[in-house]
């Protein structure tokens, strides 16, 4: 008889109990759908990251003497690094804003009435799905020093340029970069602006605001996100260069080509442990302050729209 | 008389019935209703007509020059877009000797990276860029007579299917869980995921080498395939889909008696089929042109992708370059033939927020 009596602190407790129950079991499913991830992503990023921080601190693979920033003050001051990172930062400073604005300018133009936009929409897309290997071929005929560029251009009297061995291989690389990039963004850019409010474009132009007006009063504070997003990616993709300057000059580009990449296999090649790994953590930080301007950049803009 | 103009062409707008239903008839009655004759309507209507279409026929000329400045510039884009394509399309009909003739300076110039080349080659080459036969040599050397290309192919599928498979598998139950539990400390591992999938080659490449020597899968594919699995770069898009799932379906599935695998079977995967389909075309496209990572974690020769070894075709062998190029875009461009309106649609909406 007595358990049928009503206690209000034994239901409490038992309420509680059963809350406790609850989370504990959907916690337990839920890390049982990320667990294959989560061991994959300890196992072969963030656990041998840790190894490397440790190894950065360390005389080298065998010898496990603390160094302290002995090895970071070695990459720091080596010429070969120095050089690739300036190289690396030059090209991303170009790359990164032309990709955004040129792929904003396009994706205006494929937004904007004219005949044929999905047409257009998919042949710019195709680069994206080529890969660089394969046209690598027709960018070496056309720049090589015998290529065609300078062959069309001393039909104009214009002297040869050596494309590919002088500060103007940064151009070629560039291009190419743009050639492939520009797709990715403009679609992202293309749905964006589709996203833009009409009535408010349409209120404007009743009020007789120009198209640049419209732009920069009605467009522009919507698409800051995206301008972003496709900012973070073009940067990201800036950092795979690599690709394109190894399939286009080899192990041993012009010095304007030589980026961090490169410095990293040379370090692999010669199984320099401690300028890799501390290498790598310079990057990693550097990586973080880069992103995390921008995140917080993209939020204090973001504010600004929402106000 | 600008107020008789209007009145008789406009009918009761709602505004002024508005002002009727304020009770403010005195306004109403104010207003001089003005009778026109037939006449003068007349006149009237084709006054209008005439201005409206001057104003148009100026708005469609200088639409007309903008549309057509809009599509010569998108036709020079486009053109510029799939020249190289076509132009390697075109050379890998070229015969063995039509290459030899056309580009062996530009190889030549290439391959040996010393002053005298260009001296030597001072005159200007022969630059074919279409082929004057059609001619197949290219493709019967490489696919018969010589093995090595088919066996680079085959090493890129075998490095790139299980890559795909895998990690859209494990990205898609990652993705689930990010998505359906959201306490504190499980958005600090997402944050530290989406990190990781900004981190360049540069970085990951590293630590990927060190647990590849350590546990003995250096110069395997699995010292590839492994890491690739197991990157982040599909969870973050995935994740950010299965978050715009409203959360009324999942109640509702839950009132019916579903659990968490039904939900995610059920719902969010067929909701996301777009996305995954993007995310597959896109990691495709990325590990089939990945040249950083078998240039590290490989060694033989034998071993490495076709897309490492098409870069070191030397001039000797420039006659089968252009179809091996070729064919090594084969796939990529038939996915993307297929799949165009998943990865339009699934690269869109991963930019909105």
């Amino acid at each position: 008889m007595a358990t049928h009596e009503y206690n209000p602190e034994e239901v409490r407790k038992r309420r509680i109990r059963g809350r406790r129950k609850r989370a504990l079991r959907e916690w337990f499913v839920f890390t049982g759908y990320l667990t294959p991830s989560l061991l994959g992503v300890l196992l072969f990023f963030f656990g041998p990251m840790i190894i490397v921080l440790v190894q950065s601190f360390q005389r080298s693979a065998t010898n496990t003497e603390f160094v302290g920033f002995e090895n970071y003050v070695n990459v720091w001051n080596n010429k070969a690094f120095r050089t690739a990172s300036v190289n690396t930062l030059i090209f991303a400073g170009l790359a990164v804003p032309l990709a955004v604005l040129l792929s904003l300018l396009l994706a205006l133009l494929l937004s904007s009435k004219i005949p044929g936009k999905s047409v257009f929409r998919s042949i710019m897309l195709n680069p994206m799905m080529v890969p660089v290997a394969s046209i690598v071929l027709i960018w070496q005929v056309m720049f090589s020093y015998n290529g065609a560029l300078n062959t069309y251009m001393g039909w104009f009297g214009i002297d040869k340029l050596d494309w590919m061995k002088s500060d103007w291989s940064r151009l070629v690389i560039l291009i190419l970069f743009l050639w492939k990039n520009l797709g990715y963004n403009m679609v992202l850019f293309i749905s964006a602006i589709s996203a833009v409010p009409s009535e408010q474009l349409e209120s404007a132009k009743m009020d007789g605001a120009g198209a640049v007006r419209r732009f920069f009063s009605i467009k522009l504070p919507y698409l800051w996100p995206t301008i972003f997003f496709v900012g973070i990616m073009s940067l990201i993709n800036s950092f795979k260069i690599f690709r394109e300057v190894y399939l286009l000059a080899g192990d041993y580009p012009y010095d304007a080509l030589y980026m961090l990449q490169n410095f990293m296999n040379n370090m692999f090649s010669h199984l320099d442990n401690a300028k890799l790994t501390a290498a790598a953590i310079i990057m990693c930080i550097a990586m973080i302050i880069i992103v995390g301007i921008l995140f917080i950049a993209e939020n204090r803009l973001g504010r600004d729209t929402e106000e | 008389m600008k107020k008789n103009d209007i009145t008789p062409l406009q009918p009761i707008s709602p505004a002024t019935e508005e002002v009727h239903d304020h009770g403010s008839i005195r306004d109403l009655e104010e207003v001089e209703i003005v009778r026109l004759s037939d006449e003068e309507l007349e006149a009237l209507h084709a006054k209008g007509r005439a201005d409206a279409k001057r104003r148009m026929r100026v708005r469609t000329f200088t639409d007309r020059v903008w549309t057509t400045l809009g599509v010569i510039l998108a036709l020079s884009v486009a053109i510029f877009a799939l020249m190289p394509i076509v132009l390697t399309i075109l050379d890998s009909f070229m015969s063995t000797d039509e290459i030899k003739t056309n580009y062996s300076a530009v190889y030549n110039s290439l391959s040996s990276a010393s002053a005298e080349t260009k001296t030597y080659l001072s005159s200007t080459p022969k630059l074919k860029m279409i082929p004057d036969f059609v001619s197949f040599s290219q493709y019967k050397t490489l696919l018969f007579l010589s093995p090595t290309y088919l066996l680079k192919f085959w090493n890129s599928v075998a490095l790139v299917v299980p890559i795909v498979l895998g990690q859209i598998l494990v990205g898609c139950l990652a993705s689930y869980s990010f998505s359906r539990y959201r306490k504190k400390r499980r958005e600090v591992l997402f944050f530290s995921y989406v990190i990781l999938m900004l981190m360049p080659f540069q970085v990951t490449l590293v630590p990927n080498y060190l647990i590849a020597k350590n546990l003995g899968i250096y110069n395997t594919w699995w010292a590839i395939i492994l890491p690739g699995v197991f990157s982040t770069f599909s969870i973050f898009l995935l994740s950010k889909y299965m978050r715009q799932i409203p959360s009324s379906y999942i109640e509702a599935a839950k009132l019916d008696g579903a659990n968490e695998w039904n939900i995610f079977t059920k719902i969010s995967l067929p909701m996301c089929k777009s996305a995954i389909y993007a995310m597959a075309i896109l990691l495709f496209i990325d590990y089939w042109n990945m040249v950083e990572q078998p240039l590290i974690l490989l060694e033989d020769a034998s071993k490495q992708p076709l897309s490492v070894f098409l870069s070191q075709i030397n001039a000797s062998e420039v006659g089968v370059a252009f179809a091996a190029s070729f064919i090594f875009m084969i796939p990529p461009l038939l996915i993307f033939l297929y799949g165009e309106q998943y990865l339009v649609e699934g690269i869109s909406r991963s930019g909105i927020k």
